[in-house]
């Protein structure tokens, strides 16, 4: 039985590389070689929740009617009855409610779409914080830069396809920034919407949108992505041996086979899982579109709430002084919409596309990085992320201030005025603690590798002297704690030469240098050999 | 032994048992619908309003005066406020006020359903004033539900949510989840806009309306169809679960895979 399927097995293998020769590409694979760390799993959370939201969107897209045609419901619902709704809220209702499985499909597709941008989210933030964006890696950090926005692009025209009134406040706030922009914004709402808001052709768009265009865009960025991992060969934490000029790790047969697999299953039954026990996104409670009621509780999925919160912390009037809508010539200039929604999110995310390049260019640091760096070893890098995300948490919990204020019994506006304070205040203190937390960890690993573990055993000696006896690190756990790079910051030349001529590009120079000091300036330079000799020497 | 046990229990004890327990839970559920829709209907007599007076002295009028006008920036006057605010404020436990703050805080119920039928017919008499509502006014099963959700949209859900789960106000006030809400508490807070709420008369929502919103919000007993409704305040509980939950326990796995091969 055994050889027979092992014939079989080969014969299949044979019938197939004789004709496409793809032996040699599936040995390229098989043998390359991976890093192993749970870290790295991360990316392959969003990229197996993009497949269970491909899935799940097949069936859904059997059943979704994109119409904003008006029909009357009858249907198992009793508090929709006789209610006039458009096409895509009422074949939302019977996926719901009478196709089986349709809610739970339904379901799987909502939490997988939060699922996905969170898991881009996280991935992001491991690749930023261990520097896996460096060379030669900056092109692959903007294409899954890319990838995430088109998640939100993705995200947002799914949920705004069920035409309730929840998704339709969306849309209506969308449309009210696009109008913000000057000149074009009014134009560029008449071309989206077709006309006035909300129109008639708007769902019909969003669903192309939605299950072509975008979808399409993200298939592809992940295949770019992915082959751009295989020609750079993944990174590793950093360890004995490892260099950055080889690989540690395991051969992608059968260990990530395998591993990849079954994960795979876990995502999936944790998706479905959460999808089976929790209700996600009850249209039939906020009911069909209509643009006069907005509800309480009123928010965009959490990948855009961000943009609400924004908009919440943004005041009307600036210390109650300068108004922040100005009319000229007939026209409103509208810095109230444009700068929460439009202006600071552009700052935001070009910051962090562009991260890649601002960090090599402050730092001159131009050697190809194939080891990752202990968040611990690049302290500003590190505070500069923590920075950003309490920024993005702020602007979230803004965006939820009303659910806080319920729930903890707090005054909503004091609430949006320590908010609007805070802004400003605690990402730098976040990146000031974070900085020094770090700085304790790497004082810390110095104080390891040169008098090693406390082992809290007390010797006395002959003479009287008690001493603690300290187990020196062994070789692996000191490679792990000095192996990292000190950079010194920038030297620059002199402003005047010896016959008192200012030198050309001086300005820009200390420019560059103060960068240079913001990274490198206070740091703390791994043990050296001599100081180890030396530490070795007064213990002995 | 085994004999024993077998004559102590009958093959029929627990259909016995379990078609007692049924019995039992029905007759207390009648029991307590008798009395709910008993308390809808109230008759007043001469002796209601001079107890109701008593009750009104005792335990109102340090805030809103022995005469029930109300005292300057304490209180207001209850004149012409009528018997359904009292059977709202303080059937619901609202009043008498546990403490000042941005508004009354609902609370265990201080009086006896008879005792506040008194104050009510105290206060009723001091002028003309809603009434409060008959059984057959709020009875979820007469309304339609379908226009109540559509009268809600329009009237409530900017504050009290889409299905009536609450939400926040200025300056730490808020509208209040509905679903604990008896009908006749819900229709008399329409009927007379108790702390921030506006006021619904049967102009603005006729009394047929009013009932179809207290069956749009009886419909909600139900509970969701998709599970766990997550409190109903939307994306944002949403967005939580999705981070702590479903990634939760993805990572956590994720670290349980890693930790396995080394």
């Amino acid at each position: 039985m055994g050889t027979r399927l092992n014939r079989a097995a080969a014969g299949t293998a044979n019938y197939v590389d004789e004709r496409t020769s793809i032996g040699g590409f599936v040995k390229f694979f098989a043998r390359k070689l991976f890093p192993d760390h749970w870290s790295f799993m991360l990316g392959e959370i969003a990229l197996y929740s993009f497949i269970i939201l491909l899935l799940s969107g097949v069936f859904l897209t059997a059943f979704f009617v994109p119409s904003m045609t008006i029909v009357t419901y009858d249907g198992p619902l009793e508090t929709m009855q006789g209610v006039e709704m458009s096409e895509a809220f009422a074949s939302t209702l019977h996926m719901s409610f009478e196709v089986p499985g349709g809610l739970l499909m339904r379901q799987i597709h909502h939490w997988a779409a939060l699922l996905f941008t969170a898991a881009i989210v996280t991935h992001m933030a491991r690749v930023f914080f261990t520097g896996a964006f460096r060379k030669p890696r900056e092109l692959n950090w903007l294409v899954g830069f890319t990838l995430m926005i088109l998640s939100l692009a993705a995200g947002f025209s799914g949920y705004s396809l069920p035409d309730d009134v929840l998704s339709g406040n969306g849309l209506r706030i969308i449309e009210g920034v696009t109008r913000s922009i000057p000149i074009l914004g009014e134009y560029i709402s008449f071309w989206i919407f077709g006309g006035e808001f909300p129109g008639e052709i708007l769902i019909p768009r969003l669903f192309t949108m939605h299950i072509l265009l975008v979808p399409g865009l993200i298939l592809a960025l992940i295949a770019l992505h992915l082959f751009l991992v295989f020609l750079h060969k993944h990174t590793q934490y950093p360890g004995g041996g490892r260099t950055h000029k080889n690989v540690v790790g395991l051969p992608l047969f059968p260990v990530y086979t395998a591993k990849a697999g079954g994960f795979f299953f876990v995502v999936f039954g944790v998706v479905a899982l959460v999808a089976a026990l929790f209700t996600i996104n009850p249209v039939w409670n906020y009911g069909p579109y209509d643009p006069s009621p907005v509800s309480a509780g009123t928010q965009p999925d959490w990948y855009i709430l961000f943009i609400d919160g924004a908009l919440r912390l943004m005041p009307g009037w600036l210390f109650d002084v300068i108004p922040m809508e100005w009319e000229f010539w007939g026209y409103t200039l509208s810095w109230n919409l444009l700068i929460p929604a439009v202006i600071l999110p552009g700052l935001f995310f070009g910051f962090l596309a562009l991260y890649p390049w601002i960090e090599a260019w402050a730092t001159g640091d131009r050697g190809e990085k194939h080891v990752l760096d202990r968040p611990r070893n690049a302290p500003v890098r590190t505070g500069l992320g923590v920075a950003l995300i309490t920024f993005y948490v702020i602007l979230v919990m803004e965006g939820s201030n009303d659910i806080i204020a319920n729930l903890f019994h707090l005054s909503l506006n004091d609430l949006t005025y320590f908010f609007r304070i805070g802004i400003f205040v605690i990402p730098v203190l976040a990146f000031w603690i974070t900085r020094r937390i770090a700085f304790g960890l790497q004082r810390k690993d110095r104080e390891l590798v040169l008098h090693g573990n406390e082992t809290g055993r007390i010797v006395r000696h002959e003479h009287g002297e008690y001493i603690e006896v300290h187990e020196p690190l062994d070789e692996q756990e000191r490679w792990l704690r000095v192996g990292y790079e000190d950079i010194a910051p920038l030297e620059i030349e002199p402003e005047f030469n010896d016959r008192g001529v200012r030198r050309k590009g001086y300005r820009w120079d200390r420019f560059k240098q103060r960068l240079s000091r913001f990274y490198f300036e206070q740091r703390i330079s791994p043990v050296t050999p001599e100081e180890l000799e030396e530490a070795q020497h007064a213990h002995h | 032994m085994h004999s024993l046990a077998r004559r102590r229990y009958h093959r029929a004890a627990p259909v016995i048992l379990v078609a007692l327990l049924l019995a039992l839970v029905t007759g207390v559920a009648w029991a307590i619908s008798q009395a709910t829709s008993a308390d809808a209907a109230v008759t007043t007599t001469a002796d209601d309003v001079t107890e109701g007076q008593k009750l009104f002295a005792a335990n109102c009028a340090s805030c809103h005066g022995l005469d029930a006008t109300g005292t300057e920036g304490v209180a207001p006057s209850l004149v012409g406020v009528g018997a359904a605010a009292v059977d709202f404020q303080v059937g619901t436990g609202r009043m008498p006020m546990q403490a000042s703050g941005p508004q009354a805080i609902a609370k265990r119920t201080q009086f006896s359903q008879d005792e506040i039928n008194q104050l009510a017919a105290f206060v009723a008499s001091l002028g003309a004033g809603p009434a409060i509502p008959t059984a057959e006014q709020v009875d979820p099963a007469l309304g339609d539900a379908a226009n109540g959700m559509q009268l809600f949209r329009t009237n409530c859900a900017m504050c009290h949510g889409s299905v009536g789960g609450g939400g926040a106000l200025t300056q730490g006030k808020y509208a209040p989840n509905l679903w604990e809400t008896t009908p006749t508490h819900v229709y008399e807070a329409m009927l007379t806009g108790p702390q921030s709420m506006p006021v619904f008369n049967d102009a603005n929502i006729t009394s047929e309306g009013k009932r179809d919103i207290i069956a749009y919000l009886e419909a909600q007993d139900a509970g969701s169809p998709g599970g766990f409704r997550l409190g109903t305040i939307g994306p944002v509980a949403e967005g939580l679960w999705g981070w702590l939950i479903a990634l939760g326990l993805i990572i956590a796995s994720t670290v349980w895979i890693g930790a396995r091969s080394s």
